[in-house]
């Protein structure tokens, strides 16, 4: 079984190669339509119908309720939390909440699927008809940020499934239940996408505005968010053709890298003039490719059936009454911070930010933070700011193979070294050096001032020390004078940088550079 | 000591009281007598010690603290399909022969609390499918009316096992449980009182399912006062089951009731075709004594009865394909040895561990489910179960309607088990139920009552029916039936 895995994709790539060396003769336009469908843990105490602790990474199968391991006679309470997380999501993708929704019984046999069936919600699902607009734009990729938007068929609550671990040189399996029963929401998008980014930037859209509402954690790495891919490609114009759905793709990345190949590999069999087949797939991460999945080749009936132990789920969509099986949707609606888009705008009319400089920034909530507590002081420039935490903060951060989250420099610090930055104290390479040390050093008592200090990484501003150094360069390099002052203006910039080594990059280069040009000049 | 089988609840407590009896010692006796009724085959399991503890703390509260509970010392039996920790809970299955559950199902946690003593898991058809209690895996269930070695009669079912303890003396009352009659047809066969409660009154947390949408938690006991006393302990909301009625339960208290101003239908429908001469006697005899009694009764009919055979059982196999996946030998129950793959697994041990009946419906269920199906078969009935629904609704009608309806539960006494055994399953079931799932599909209240013996010398009974929560009114009018009628005691087991 394992052998077949790994064939698989081996054979596949060498198809696509064979397919893309005949391409030449047949090539025509094709249009990609991707739609994508979110399964997003909702963050709650406990499971959707039992009270076992809903959490992540806890002992195995120590986080079973009897129900979870349906066990005979239990039967599924409904936790009201995950109601209400359910509905504010669904409010902050615009979408109609359903005053009365129901439960249904998905049936297919797996052995982490204890009851033989997943209560879902097909038939009359929570909320119907959203949108979610978002920005694309991946530095490197795209020149400017677009706005797209995606229309949401549905959005539905239902459970998770346990785990299976397949033990292949033993031939057996283990089955943990943490995660059985656990509660999701699934949205469902139309085909509304064009390509990978487009589904990457919709993701990341959707994992910050889940983040803000507190309804999911957004960790894709835990398999908290977990995106299924529907692609298909089709002639302009007509309408959709066949389409293949990539499972379970467990980060933003790997969304834009799936659909990509998948595009690639249908467009390559459409080319050689073959039949794109209905099926399931899985992204290998590691390869880059997606791959058939065995064990869903066989077209399933999931013999839908109303759940018997679950009355209809009713909302009081109209007052701010609230009762304990009936839900207020306006006292949900109450309680939705602000979403991402409108930060954006805000950061964009209010802070005069590029679009480009607010979408990064509010794609990292932490730097975001950050920004509005360096920015509440009105004397630090807010695109000095913003271009700090992104061009520099989060470029050592990554130099240091360090999350936003993870990142152990405390707001104070960043205080402090804004301030000696925009008074030109310090220059950026070395408050890149700075941010460096207090990486390492990890102490969120050490003042950078003091560190700037010890170490002797002080800018001098001082004119009489600025204009010696620069009668040394000029003294020490007659030629390129001799050039300047024949015209050739562009040496300046040489001398400068003359000047920046023979100071140890320790002055402050403006007024360095206003002192040297009245020098030449003289 | 024969009056075993007779003893009420009442009569019990007074004798604690009296001091002629302790619990503990009435315990005991209990235990004798479901030891000695053994070929009756009323147990899967007799729980003596259990027993023995449940006797002792009841008499502790009797006669040390002085406070005893409402069922103390009040003997019981529990159909083996309602959880009960630490104690084996089979479904009569081969699948659950060896499943002991680690809770307890609500109902018998209710009647624990209230003092009541457990003696034993009553017998039932494999996972409650059956009228006869004759497809058990631990063998059929006898009628303690007609048990000779050669020439017995059946016991009824599926509550068999819980009907047939209740009779014989070894329990006060039992829990059964009633999905389209399997309470009231082996209480009707056995002679003692069987009450199907509104669908919702009684918590199904703990009861291993047949059919979600029609199962309820049952009442066996040798009188309606009885029958009263168990419900009042065990009714009302529970957070373990969402469909129970969140309106908190008022208890019902027995009173001499004016039957002049009660309404009693006769659904015509309901006089069919197998119905035997001497049950049609005992109807028009009831309603004979009714009527003296000032009652109004008349005639009334509810057209969709003779479909309501058909989409009971269609909706059955459904619940029952769904409700049955998730034996597959993982968690608990029944696993094979078979290691080729996960899907032999299932599949073996599924077969072993079910009989023919299970394995059919779960066959018949998947069929009506599937896409292609689904709306030719479930939404059909579905739409007709609502018509069966409206039926009682209008005969219930407040003004022009009737309060109560009187019709037989069965349609024949006891059969015989070689008789009983010439039919399949299916077929018996489509005679047995065909007076007492009507009110299954419609989640409303119904009691069967025994009225007189037959020329066989065996139970004949009738069954009432009331809109959804008159269970007052239907045990009301039922404890002056059975104060008119006078139905004998079993003498000899």
């Amino acid at each position: 079984m394992k052998l077949i895995k790994i064939n698989r994709p081996l054979s596949y790539k060498c198809m696509t190669i064979l397919a893309r060396r005949l391409s030449h003769k047949t090539d025509k336009q094709w249009e990609s339509v991707v739609g994508l469908e979110v399964h997003a843990q909702l963050n709650t105490e406990s499971k959707l119908f039992s009270g076992a602790q809903n959490t992540f990474g806890g002992l195995v199968n120590n986080c079973v309720a009897l129900f979870d391991a349906a066990i005979p006679g239990t039967l599924p309470v409904l936790n009201r939390k995950c109601v209400e997380l359910g509905i504010m999501t669904a409010l902050a993708l615009s979408c109609n909440i359903n005053e009365v929704s129901t439960f249904d019984r998905k049936h297919y046999f797996y052995a982490d699927l204890p009851s033989g069936y997943q209560i879902t919600q097909q038939r009359a699902p929570l909320a119907t008809d959203g949108i979610l607009s978002f920005q694309v734009y991946t530095p490197g990729i795209h020149k400017a940020p677009y706005r797209k938007s995606s229309k949401i068929k549905q959005i539905q609550l239902e459970q998770d499934s346990g785990k299976s671990l397949h033990d292949a040189e033993l031939r057996r399996s283990l089955i943990d239940l943490n995660r059985a029963g656990a509660p999701l929401m699934e949205l469902v998008f139309e085909p509304d996408l064009a390509d990978g980014e487009e589904a990457a930037a919709l993701v990341k859209e959707l994992v910050l505005i889940v983040q803000r509402l507190g309804s999911c954690t957004g960790r894709m790495e835990e398999g908290a968010l977990r995106v299924d891919a529907n692609v298909s490609l089709r002639t302009p114009g007509d309408p959709l053709s066949t389409r293949t759905e990539i499972k379970n793709i467990g980060s933003v990345r790997g969304v834009a890298g799936a659909i990509r190949h998948e595009i690639e590999r249908q467009r390559a069999i459409l080319n050689n003039g073959g039949h794109i087949i209905n099926e399931t797939r899985a992204w290998d991460a590691v390869a880059r490719v997606t791959i058939p999945m065995r064990d869903k080749e066989v077209v399933q009936d999931y013999r839908y059936m109303p759940e018997p132990n679950l009355p209809p789920l009713r909302v009081n969509l109209v007052t701010r009454e609230d009762q304990n099986d009936i839900p207020s949707v306006p006292l949900i609606q109450d309680k939705i911070p602000e979403l991402p888009e409108e930060s954006r705008k805000n950061l964009i009319e209010n802070f005069h930010l590029r679009p480009e400089t607010a979408i990064q920034l509010v794609n990292e909530p932490i730097l975001l933070n950050h920004f509005h507590d360096l920015t509440s002081n009105e004397n630090r420039n807010p695109t000095k700011v913003a271009n700090f935490l992104i061009n520099d903060l989060l470029t050592v951060l990554n130099k240091k193979k360090l999350d936003t989250v993870h990142s152990p420099i405390t707001t104070q610090q960043l205080q402090e070294l804004t301030d000696l930055l925009l008074n030109r104290d310090i220059n950026l390479d070395i408050s890149r050096t700075v941010l460096e040390e207090l990486i390492v050093i990890s102490d969120v008592n050490l003042s950078p001032l003091k560190l700037i200090e010890e170490k002797g990484w002080k800018l001098t501003n001082n004119e009489e020390e600025v204009t010696k150094l620069c009668m040394a360069v000029i003294a020490d390099n007659p030629k390129m004078v001799q050039q300047y002052k024949n015209g050739k203006t562009k040496v300046f910039k040489a001398l400068l940088g003359k000047l920046y080594k023979e100071s140890n990059n320790k002055i402050d280069m403006s007024i360095a550079s206003k002192i040297m040009e009245g020098l030449l000049k003289k | 000591m024969n009056k075993l089988t007779s003893y009420t609840i009442k009569e019990i407590q007074k004798s604690y009281a009296d001091k002629i009896l302790t619990p503990t010692s009435f315990v005991d006796l209990s235990l004798q007598r479901a030891k000695q009724t053994k070929e009756l085959n009323a147990y899967v399991t007799i729980t003596e010690d259990v027993a023995e503890t449940h006797g002792i703390e009841s008499e502790k509260r009797f006669y040390i603290y002085k406070r005893p509970k409402p069922l103390d010392g009040v003997t019981i039996g529990i159909k083996d399909n309602f959880c009960t920790s630490n104690i084996a809970t089979t479904c009569a299955s081969e699948m659950l022969r060896n499943f002991v559950p680690t809770y307890d199902a609500t109902v018998y946690s209710r009647l624990r609390r209230a003092g009541a003593c457990l003696i034993g898991k009553c017998n039932l058809d494999e996972f409650a499918m059956g009228s006869g209690t004759v497809d058990s895996v631990f063998g059929p269930t006898r009628n303690p009316w007609s048990y000779d070695k050669d020439k017995w009669r059946i016991a009824g079912g599926s509550s068999g096992g819980s009907a047939a303890a209740v009779c014989s003396g070894s329990v006060l009352a039992a829990i059964g449980s009633d999905t389209g009659g399997s309470t009231r047809n082996p209480a009707a066969l056995c002679g003692v009182v069987g009450l199907k409660p509104s669908y919702g009154l009684v918590s199904r947390y703990g009861l291993i399912p047949l059919v979600n949408s029609m199962d309820v938690p049952g009442i066996l006991a040798r009188t309606v006062d009885d029958a009263t006393k168990v419900l009042n302990v065990v009714a009302g909301p529970d957070k373990n089951d969402s469909t129970t009625i969140k309106r908190d339960y008022e208890p019902i208290t027995l009173r001499d009731i004016d039957l002049s101003k009660v309404r009693i239908g006769i659904p015509k429908e309901y006089y069919c075709q197998g119905m035997s001469r001497e049950v049609v006697e005992c109807w028009s005899y009831v309603t004979d004594l009714l009527e003296n009694e000032k009652a109004i009764v008349k005639s009334v009919s509810l057209p969709h009865t003779s479909i309501s055979l058909a989409v009971y059982y269609i909706l059955n196999q459904c619940e029952v394909a769904s409700n049955m996946a998730r034996y597959d030998g993982i968690e608990y129950g029944l696993r094979a040895n078979a290691n080729s793959s996960t899907e032999e697994l299932y599949a073996t041990s599924r077969h072993r561990g079910f009989n023919n009946v299970v394995r059919s419906r779960i066959l018949a269920g998947n069929y009506f489910l599937l896409t292609k199906n689904y709306v030719k078969y479930f939404v059909k009935t579905l739409k007709l179960r609502r018509l069966i629904v409206q039926d009682f609704q209008k005969v219930f009608h407040k003004v022009d309607g009737v309060d109560l309806l009187l019709t037989p539960t069965t349609l024949t006494d006891a059969p015989l088990f070689e008789d009983f055994a010439q039919r399949t399953n299916r077929d018996q079931c489509a005679l047995q139920d065909y007076c007492t799932q009507p009110a299954n599909m419609a989640g409303i209240p119904a009691l069967s009552i025994p009225i007189q013996l037959s020329r066989n010398k065996m139970p004949l009974s009738l069954q009432l029916m009331g809109p959804p929560l008159s269970e007052d009114l239907i045990m009301n009018v039922a404890r002056k039936i059975e104060s008119l009628v006078q139905f004998p005691v079993l003498k000899a087991v």
